[in-house]
Order: structure tokens, then sequence, then C-alpha cells
């Protein structure tokens, strides 16, 4: 039995330790908004938070998540409207949208780490999450604009406080 | 424990009267942790680190004793050595003691501040680090003119303490603190493999005095108040390695690799690694003589519950082939270190795999 939390709620599973996280959260969970892409940890798209830090759930073992913190894309909102989801939806950034959710989980974990991040800085951590549909541009512009619309909300809450 | 001259088991130490130190008076308990002898009179095999122990304060061991002796009795029959004759005779014991053994508690050196003495003590006795991180000889005693030089334990490299610790910035206080407590040094990294039960189950439990104390003395250990004057440059060098190979067009294929599977987690920018990325141009898996450690994290990741808390990396134990690991830690080495290149990589890449029993993660594609 391996417990966890999952989305604010404590979750425990009963399913062989070298599990992957993702077929736990996909098949066990019925999280499927997190997705399979390569299955070896190179592209991205099964990118979910694990103690809020992105992390490639396809090739995390269950025995290595034991009493951890796990945040999927159902998690990051209870309306899907935090703002790198907002920022997604105005520039319409996704095409097929396949590998979209494991962007904005590693979106949302760089903007923690690079809350105003340069074009270099989203290079260094996004070149990871590969698209296929190439929208690599649109990508880069709903961060900053994510990016901005944080900001905003962290400086209101300082002014609000102050 | 797998040793040289082959597997040992370690004894239970419960007080279960038939299999445990049920039987043992505190007087036979602190003769074996002083003076490596058991309660029948036989001398204990060293791996049984009393050549530490017996560094130990006639209170902390009487503590200590009463403390095991107030454990649930288990009871369980260890299992047999595998040692080869003679060593398997406890008498050849005793000429190891006589080469290799001086007995007697710490005594403070008066050149040095109560805190370095504390220090000095914990982890001279009690915490036996030299145990792992000084090399041994051909009979199995820590090196006397090599202490803290660093050396090989159960297929992981345990790095120097000393100055020769190889990292380009300096482990301080600070750093050295931050690890022993919490299991991540903000700039060095996180423990993991045997060194993570360190922190996590032992120095995370006591009093943050005493960790603050070793702290202390390894910072004097490894020299860090002069080494640190390069620091500055050091740090400022690795944000600049950090990001080789990552920004704009880069047809160098290893670069590729390295992108795909590490960089998202392992990138920093200056003016220093973000706590939770990990910097690999100044992390000891890079700059050791073996890619030992590196090999081994790649194939294992890190548990929750290891290195930084809460947080894992995964296992490419079924994500990158042998010949894979060999180009990334080429790769790496070659680009965030000024050290020449390891050698044999692939072949170095199987045996560390050869050591995991099973993948650690059932993953397929």
């Amino acid at each position: 039995m391996i417990t966890f939390k999952l989305n604010g709620r404590d979750v425990s599973i009963d399913v062989p330790e070298d599990t992957p996280l993702l077929w736990a959260l996909r098949d066990d969970l019925d999280l499927t908004g997190t997705k399979f892409g390569c299955g070896v940890g190179q592209c991205g798209a099964c990118t979910v938070l694990v103690g809020g830090r992105a992390t490639r759930s396809c090739i995390t073992p269950m025995s290595s998540i034991e009493g951890a913190d796990i945040t999927t894309i159902e998690g990051l909102d209870p309306q899907g409207q935090h703002p790198v989801q907002e920022a997604w939806k105005d520039i319409q950034v996704p095409q097929c949208g396949y590998c979209q959710s494991g962007q904005i989980m590693q979106a949302v974990s760089l903007l923690k780490d690079y809350p105003d991040p340069t074009d270099e800085e989203i290079d260094g951590v996004m070149g990871g999450s590969l698209c296929r549909c190439m929208t690599y541009v649109r990508i880069r512009k709903a961060i900053k604009k994510a990016a901005a619309a944080l900001r905003a909300q962290t400086s209101g809450k300082e002014t609000s406080h102050g | 424990m797998e040793t040289p001259f082959g597997a040992i088991h370690s004894s239970n130490i419960t007080p279960d009267v038939e299999t445990g130190i049920g039987t043992w008076s505190e007087a036979a308990f602190k003769r074996a942790m002083r003076l490596g002898v058991s309660r029948e009179g036989e001398h204990l095999i060293p791996a049984f680190p009393y050549d530490h122990f017996t560094k130990m304060t006639d209170q902390d061991l009487s503590d200590l004793y009463a403390f095991l002796m107030t454990r649930p009795a288990v009871h369980l029959a260890p299992r047999p050595n595998e040692l080869p004759f003679p060593l398997s005779l406890r008498i050849m014991q005793a000429g190891w003691k006589l080469m290799f053994f001086s007995p007697g508690a710490y005594k403070p050196d008066p050149s040095h501040d109560a805190l370095w003495n504390r220090g000095a003590y914990l982890a001279e006795g009690n915490a036996h680090c030299g145990a792992c991180h000084t090399p041994r000889n051909f009979m199995g005693a820590e090196k006397k003119g090599s202490q803290y030089d660093g050396a090989v334990v159960d297929n992981w490299i345990a790095p120097p303490l000393n100055e020769h610790n190889p990292t380009p910035t300096t482990w301080t206080e600070d750093e050295l603190f931050q690890y022993l407590r919490f299991g991540v040094a903000p700039l060095h990294g996180p423990a993991g493999g045997p060194m993570s039960p360190v922190p996590h189950r032992f120095l995370s439990t006591v009093p943050e005095e005493d960790v603050h104390a070793i702290a202390h003395y390894y910072a004097d250990v490894d020299h860090a108040a002069e080494r640190s004057k390069h620091d500055a440059a050091a740090l400022a060098l690795a944000m600049e390695q950090s990001r080789a190979g990552l920004i704009g067009p880069n047809p160098d294929p290893d670069a590729k690799l390295y992108q795909g599977a590490c960089a998202a987690c392992h990138y920093n920018a200056a003016p220093a690694p973000v706590l939770g990325r990990p910097d690999l141009a100044l992390n000891n898996a890079l700059w050791l003589d073996e890619p030992t450690n590196l090999f081994q994290v790649m194939l294992h990741g890190l548990t929750a519950e290891e290195g930084q808390s809460g947080v894992a990396m995964p296992s490419f134990y079924n994500a990158l082939s042998d010949a894979d690991m060999a180009r990334i830690a080429a790769y790496l080495r070659r680009t965030r270190t000024t050290l020449p290149p390891w050698t044999d990589l692939e072949k170095k890449a199987a045996a560390i795999r050869s050591t995991v029993q099973s993948s650690p993660v059932n993953s397929s594609h």
C-alpha cells in the first residue's frame, strides 16, 4: 500500500512498488489529463508536480512517492483557471493538445523558480517538453503572459497586506 | 555488508536472551564497544567499528546500553559470516588489533574550542564517518595517512571529506549543516545512496546543536576558511556552464540527449542554483575520479524520502541504455568540469547497472 497526497487529498493505493506513477494516475485513479508520450522521460508529456517540482511520471516508480505531495493538471486549480491555464486559453496555445498538460505543469514549475523568466530560462527549463505541432512560440508567449499575471497577483497580495 | 573479505552479517543487538544481547551486562557491552571483545571473550570483527566507538564517553555508552536494553527483543539468529579461513578464526583478529587499533576515549584538543571538540567527538566516535569516508588498507583497516580521502562503499563513492574534496565550491559549515540536517545542500545537492539515511533517519533526529558541531568540525577538516575565497568565482563559472548546450541551436547529439533527459530539472541560471535544481557543474558526482555516483543516481533516481524531502528524481534504468548513460556522463564531464575525461564509460555504466538487482520502475514503451 502506497500513501501520498494527490491534488490535496490523501490517497492510498495497492499497486506494485515499481508501477510508474503515470499508470497509477491514469489506470487506477482515473486522472487521464496526464498523458503517456515516450515512456522514457524524454518528451515531458507525462509531467506532474511532485513536491511542487515538475517530474516525469512515466519513469517515477510508486515506491519513490510514498508520503509525497502530487499535483496533476486536474489539481492545479478547482475551476481550471490557474493563471498559466488562463494564459494558455487566451493565447490559444494548443494545436492537437496532447503534450499540453505536461507543458503547463512544467511551466507552472518554471514560474516558481523564475517568476520573470528570460527567453534563455524558458528554453533551459522547457527544452525537455516536446511539441510535435511546434507550438513553441505560443508556449513562450503564454508563459510570459502567465508570469505577468502571477506577479500582479503577488504584488496585489503584498499591497493588500501592506 | 559486502567486504573484500566476504559477506559479514550484522548481529542481533536487541535484548533477546538466546539470539541477541539479552544476557550482556553493561560492563560486557562497554567492553565490546571499547575493545571489540564479545561477552564470551571472542574478538569481534572490525566491520563492527569499535575502533570508533572506543572514543565514546562512559556516560554515552551507559545511555546507549539503556536504550538498547529497553527495545523489544527480537528472536532472530544472525546469519553466519562468509569470511574465508583463516580470517574466520577469531584469534586472527587479535593480530589486527595489535597493528591497527588504539583503544581509548576521545581526548579534547585544547587548541580548539568546545564546538569543534564536540563535533570531533561525535564525528570520530558515535557517528564513525571515517568508516565509509576513509580508504582502507589490504587488511581492512582505515589508512592512517589518508583520513577522509574518500572510498568506495556498497558500489558508491563516499567522497573525500578533507581538502581533497573536488567540488568547485567548498563544503562550508553552512553547506555541511544543511546537508547533514536536511539531506540537501543548496550548492552541492542532495544526499543519495547509502548516505541518504544519515540525515533522514539519524541527524535530523538529534539535537540541532550536535549537527552544527559536526558541520563546524568538517568545515575545519576540509579547510573551508582558506578554500572558500574562490567560491564566488567557481559559482559564477558553474552557472555559465549550466546553460552550456541548452540555448540556441546545438548540433551536438550528446547535448540533445542531456536536454531531453536531464536539463528540465538540472538547468540553472545565475546567480545561484534554485533549491530543487541540483546543479551538476557543482556536484561531487561529476568531479570524482569515477562516474560511479552519477550512474547510480541515473539508474535509481531518488525517492521522496531521500535527498531533498518530498521531491523525487525518476529512475532512468529503462530509459537510458549503457551507451546513453556513457554519452551523458562524457558530455557533462567535458562541458561542466575542468578534469580529464572518464574512461571506459559504457563498460562502467554496465558494471554499475549489474549491481542494481532489478529495474526500480516497470516502465516500457
